[in-house]
């Protein structure tokens, strides 16, 4: 079923009223995707604005009774009656998240945060890097990518997963590799004989891809340590710091830049990112090498 | 006879030495061709020799009693398998497996070991370029024990 909007259909935009007063949606399919992780789709319970958000920007989703954790849309961006989300059941919120059913409703806040600067990747290559759950937040960068193909370069996708059972839209990964326009590389960190992919960090994938160093964009989504080590194999290979961007996770309350609780050096993850040119968050990364 | 030397010239490992020493290791290198799940070698077995990667796929492995094989990491295309040829005992620390059906150049170490001791220049070159593989291999294999994907305690504030 398309994620896009039917140019008349009215859905509520909350974000228009008060951005801390979660909006009634209702789930409208649920699906695992693999082991832990699963995709929620949600459509608005009441009638209101359009829901518009752009690739890389998230909600807050309230489990009644539970809390709120941020999550980033993984469905196509623009103009949506259908909001779609993929999440790991990872503590208290996301797992309560996990047992809802078709009809159930849940609160949402957003859209929330600053985007992937797709249009900045126009007329240069691109190299989309996910570790772990972090494809998810990239997802919709592809699909815009995709669906406006002749603006890009060589897009390139490099995922890296925990286990053959971790990879995350498995199916749509194969419709992916079918196309030409797109090279598509998946590598997990450990796996049994019967895998015959590749095994390795996700880093071992970039001298892989095909890029102009000089002309490239790179955005990447995934733990900290895994995007600190993806961005120092792309500045092996030539790619500068101001040409890359990754996405942060901090702990979200209020997700509109209120409480401090995301507060990262002087920087608040919930409204000046999450996604953050990396030489701006280098210096507060503070990763120790291994 | 179609010579190999401008393959081996432009492989990434070899890239920019000397045209004599990529001549000597030319001297001591071979196609090969492996079909899928052949072992290129086991554990113990002699290291006397080791590979790059044309067109294919192989994996590292070990044998973890109760779990079976564990794949370590795979080697792709233009990749160099095999260090332990460089180092006494020249035993192989991995069963190498062809994943996939794969074509080779095969080098024979014991011949460039040989070579070595005529040409020391040579053998501190290939000493520096394996050393940055390994090193390599040895960056990568910690971020995999850090189980990047995994849970971990504490970690969120
Ligand atoms: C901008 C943004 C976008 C995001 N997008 C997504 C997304 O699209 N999909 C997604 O799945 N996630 C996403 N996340 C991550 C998600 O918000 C967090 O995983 C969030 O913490 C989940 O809330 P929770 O209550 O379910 O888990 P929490 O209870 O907050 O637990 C989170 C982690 O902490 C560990 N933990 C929990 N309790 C303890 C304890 N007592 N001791 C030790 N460890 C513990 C858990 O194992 C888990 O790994 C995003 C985060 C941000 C900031
Ligand atoms: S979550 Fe409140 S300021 Fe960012």
């Amino acid at each position: 079923m398309s994620e896009r909007a039917a140019a008349a259909a009215p859905t509520p935009n909350v974000t228009r009223t008060d951005p801390m007063q979660p909006a009634p949606w209702r789930v409208v399919r649920t699906e695992p995707e693999t082991h832990d992780a699963f995709k929620l789709t949600l459509a608005p319970v009441e009638a209101g604005p359009p829901f518009t958000f752009e690739a890389g920007q998230f909600n807050m989703l309230f489990a009644p009774g539970v809390g709120e954790a941020a999550l980033s849309m993984s469905g196509c961006s623009g103009t949506v009656d259908r909001v779609v989300h993929t999440i790991r059941a990872a503590g208290r919120v996301t797992k309560t998240l996990r047992t809802l059913k078709r009809g159930d409703v849940l609160g949402l806040r957003g859209p929330f945060g600053k985007p992937w600067p797709v249009g900045l990747a126009e007329g240069r290559d691109v190299l989309l890097v996910a570790g772990g759950i972090g494809l998810a937040p990239l997802r919709p960068a592809l699909c815009h990518m995709l669906e406006h193909r002749e603006r890009f370069g060589r897009v390139n996708l490099l995922y890296g997963a925990r286990s053959p059972q971790d990879i995350l839209f498995a199916k749509e990964i194969e419709t992916w590799r079918g196309r030409f326009d797109v090279s598509v590389e998946v590598t997990v960190d450990r796996a049994g004989a019967d895998w015959h992919g590749r095994v390795g960090v996700v880093t071992t994938l970039v001298p892989r891809a095909q890029f102009d160093p000089a002309n490239t964009v790179a955005f990447i989504c995934g733990p900290e340590i895994m995007m600190h080590f993806t961005q120092r194999e792309l500045e092996r290979h030539g790619v500068p710091d101001e040409s890359v961007w990754v996405s942060m996770e901090r702990n979200m309350k209020c997700g509109v830049g209120f409480c401090g609780h995301c507060q990262f050096g002087p920087l608040f993850v919930c409204k000046d990112g999450p996604v953050f040119r990396y030489d701006r968050v280098a210096p507060l990364l503070g990763i120790r090498e291994v | 006879m179609e010579t190999l030397e401008p393959i081996v010239s432009e492989l990434p490992l070899f890239k920019g030495l000397k045209p004599e020493h990529i001549q000597i290791i030319t001297g001591c290198a071979a196609n090969a061709r492996f079909e899928a799940g052949e072992f290129m070698g086991r554990v113990g077995g002699p290291a006397d020799r080791f590979w790059i990667i044309r067109q294919g796929r192989v994996a590292l492995e070990i044998h973890a009693p109760g779990r079976g094989q564990l794949t370590v990491q795979t080697i792709g295309e233009n990749d160099a398998v095999g260090w332990s040829w460089l180092v006494p005992p020249y035993q192989l620390r991995f069963d190498i497996h062809a994943v996939t059906s794969t074509r080779v150049l095969m080098f024979d170490g014991k011949c460039l070991r040989g070579k070595f001791a005529n040409d020391p220049e040579l053998g501190y070159e290939l000493m520096q370029r394996f050393s940055q593989l390994i090193l390599r291999r040895l960056e990568a294999m910690s971020i995999q024990l850090l189980d990047l994907y995994g849970d971990h305690d504490g970690e969120h504030e």
